[in-house]
């Protein structure tokens, strides 16, 4: 295991990862790793957050990293309340300023957010006393995803620094990659990333990552495979022509895996679409550690909310 | 007879190539002498500009005063003050208000409004089509008659290739400039800031730097075709400002302005502000190789001049997420002092150049009144510091709105006083 690190949290947000320090990064993926055993007991809580206020703000749907926030919360024992797009104020006109003075009013700890447009959480931290996680904020950043993501992969390979990660699909709007291109240089890894041309944003290389436009010259000696979400939606809107075609020219398969390392590790952040940026039997097979990513999520938010509380100030 | 004496100062006008120690006798609003000491006339006011800059009346043609329809962003009265506090003694404004100036009697409440608060001189530009819906012409002649000096659907582009042919042909029959906001918009499409590295690592949607050049690109054709007389507003990309420079070259009545925040900031500033809602603006900051040469423009005289693109909003609008803000930002109460800090302090235009861009040039650009000071023209007079340090403060503007990126800059350089027809303005 990695020694303790001698980093303190300092910072009262965590808004993405572009600010943070290497040191920073480890200091929550070690922290996250004496947390992951509290998923295994048979009471899965211990009362690190109690009287401790959260508030998960979701203005775009999302299950999984909704859930994985709630259960993290709850499993230290915090009081949780979720307020989302349908029904709320928002939906009544009223502004995101107004929302988050109406939040500050009642006083919450922690402010989780996730919202379609990049910088809301930016804008809601400097107003708010309380810490504010970005959950994803449009095509910017999304942090917890990027550390459950190097999470995983620090289970399954010795160290982060060397490897070759491969980051495949749309990634122009993709929040996933660029936290995790962020994450994965400042921890040493090798990055490239790769999908059609016109899901490619302009001047990717100034992110520090190298740029391909075939899946093979993208995977070609990866450790690690990201598959990104293709958004059907975008099918036939100048993105792409059609699914068929892009599960032709991107879509992971088993035989097309083989140009990868013997040892590498296949990652989505979900959700998934079969047959389209990957096939039913990778998704399942031995290299998939799809369900794990899920499981850390947990850890990794929960020691993020840790850090945040500021409660490990309090006890010292 | 009333009389002023401006006296001590340096005057610069590049409409005669004059810059030296000498004074300035105005006589019943209009220039009467300028020479090396005058004595004071008997009844004569006097202005002592001893170590101040004396030049022509700057002239802003790129500004909205949102009246009529949009009176808490800005009104004439408040957008006249702003122009007077930042040293302009004319203002041409754009055309979308609510209604539209695309008909006689807006132009005419707006011009009447202008003459009742005589803060700054208001030049009206009417819009190019009915409604700004880019469809038929708007009744320009009834316009110009009015008193608009202009044509443009500012806000948006004239999409339509025919329509904007039509209208640089119709406007020769009263010699005004077609003024585009050069934008294509299914490029745009959802874009919020310049496409580039930073809209790349922010992930908002871009702005191609092509949205803006295939427009200028097809609307130098249609210029040559017509012989039009084209200008184009907030010039923002390197390769619009290099069209522009053979269009000229090749003797097409081609103009065009660039605004102050595109000489100054780039589409760093977007993250380095924290999506400040301040950095979004139409065009968007653009490239520093983008800003780079559009300062070469203005240095070797391409751009004809700089305009502020003046665009008031509430505070309340702009506090938003940044995907949904209004773009633009305020300009005439800080245009001066930026450019002096930013342009003429480093040595990259000389002050005789700056006066040009702000006073000479745009008065040029749309044939418009003042921009010299020749015996006998109309005493439009600002009075500046070339060095002295300043620093923004937005809560002070006296424009309705404070929505400017450059809120607590300390600058060096100031406007000091305008005078309209020899009549000192107090704001």
């Amino acid at each position: 295991m990695t020694p303790a690190n001698p980093q303190r949290w300092t910072r009262k947000d965590l808004l993405g990862i572009a600010e943070l320090s290497a040191a920073e990064i480890e200091l929550i993926l070690d922290t996250a790793d004496s947390f992951a055993e509290i998923g295994e007991r048979p009471i899965k809580k211990v009362p690190t957050l109690r009287g401790k206020t959260v508030i998960n703000l979701f203005f775009e749907a999302s299950t999984r990293t909704r859930s994985s926030f709630e259960i993290a919360e709850k499993r230290l024992s915090a009081d949780n309340i979720n307020f989302s797009t349908s029904g709320s104020a928002l939906e009544k006109g009223e502004t995101l300023v107004d929302t988050a003075l109406n939040l500050q009013a009642m006083a919450p700890d922690l402010v989780v957010i996730r919202h379609g447009h990049p910088g809301v959480p930016h804008m809601l931290a400097k107003r708010l006393k309380a810490g504010v996680i970005n959950a994803g904020d449009g095509a910017h950043e999304h942090p917890t995803q990027a550390l459950l993501d190097a999470y995983t992969i620090r289970r399954h390979k010795e160290k982060i620094a060397g490897l070759k990660v491969a980051i495949l699909g749309d990634i122009e709007h993709s929040r996933v990659v660029r936290s995790n291109i962020h994450l994965l240089r400042k921890l040493g890894a090798k990055v490239t990333v790769g999908g059609p041309r016109t899901l490619m944003p302009v001047a990717m290389e100034t992110m520090g990552v190298e740029v391909a436009y075939t899946l093979d010259d993208a995977i070609r000696d990866a450790d690690v495979i990201m598959m990104l979400r293709i958004q059907l939606e975008r099918q036939g809107r100048m993105s792409f022509p059609s699914v068929r075609e892009y599960f032709q020219l991107f879509g992971l398969t088993t035989e097309r895996l083989k140009v990868a390392k013997e040892d590498v590790i296949i990652m989505h952040p979900g959700p998934m679409n079969r047959g389209v940026e990957i096939s039913s039997e990778l998704a399942d097979g031995p290299y998939s550690v799809i369900l794990e990513q899920v499981t850390h999520g947990v850890s990794v938010r929960m020691a993020v909310l840790y850090l945040l509380s500021g409660v490990h100030e309090e006890t010292v | 007879m009333s009389g002023l004496l401006i006296h001590g100062g340096r005057i610069i006008d590049p409409s005669q190539g004059l810059d030296g120690a000498f004074d300035l006798l105005i006589e019943d609003g209009a220039v009467a002498k300028i020479d090396g000491a005058i004595k004071k006339p008997k009844d004569a006011e006097t202005f002592d500009a001893s170590g101040l800059v004396v030049a022509p009346g700057l002239i802003d043609i790129h500004v909205h005063l949102r009246e009529p329809g949009q009176e808490y962003k800005e009104t004439v009265r408040t957008g006249t003050m702003a122009a007077a506090a930042g040293g302009f003694t004319g203002v041409a404004c754009m055309a979308n208000t609510d209604p539209v100036n695309d008909n006689r009697s807006v132009t005419e409440l707006i011009l009447s409004e202008a003459v009742r608060w005589g803060y700054a001189r208001v030049h009206p530009i009417g819009a190019i089509s009915k409604g700004l819906k880019g469809e038929e012409l708007a009744e320009i002649g009834e316009m110009l008659r009015a008193g608009a000096v202009a044509v443009s659907d500012d806000g948006k582009p004239v999409m339509n290739a025919e329509l904007m042919r039509r209208a640089l042909l119709y406007a020769q029959h009263f010699g005004v400039a077609v003024i585009q906001h050069a934008e294509d918009l299914t490029l745009t499409a959802a874009g919020v800031m310049h496409e580039g590295e930073w809209s790349t690592k922010l992930g908002l949607p871009g702005i191609p730097g092509a949205a803006e050049d295939v427009m200028v690109a097809r609307d130098i054709i249609l210029t040559e075709d017509t012989a039009g007389r084209y200008h184009v507003a907030h010039l923002s990309t390197a390769r619009s400002l290099d069209m522009c420079r053979r269009a000229k070259a090749q003797g097409l009545r081609v103009t065009c302005e660039v605004a102050p925040h595109h000489l100054i900031l780039t589409d760093e500033e977007v993250a380095k502000s924290g999506f400040s809602t301040n950095t979004k603006m139409k065009p968007p900051l653009r490239s520093e190789r983008d800003r780079e040469a559009l300062v070469n423009g203005l240095a070797d005289g391409t751009v004809d001049c700089i305009a502020s693109d003046h665009a008031p909003h509430h505070a309340d609008e702009k506090d938003v997420q940044f995907n949904l803000a209004p773009f633009g930002i305020l300009g005439l109460e800080t245009t001066l002092s930026l450019c002096l800090d930013r342009l003429v302090r480093p040595g990259i235009l000389s002050l005789p150049r700056l006066v040009e861009l702000l006073s000479t040039g745009p008065a040029r650009v749309l044939n418009l009144p003042g921009g010299t000071l020749k015996a006998g023209s109309v005493a439009d007079v600002t009075v500046f510091h070339p060095d002295e340090e300043v620093t923004i403060r937005a809560a002070a503007f006296r424009s309705r709105s404070r929505n400017t990126p450059f809120d607590g800059w300390t600058l060096r350089g100031h406007p000091v006083a305008t005078f309209l027809a020899g009549r000192r303005i107090e704001v």
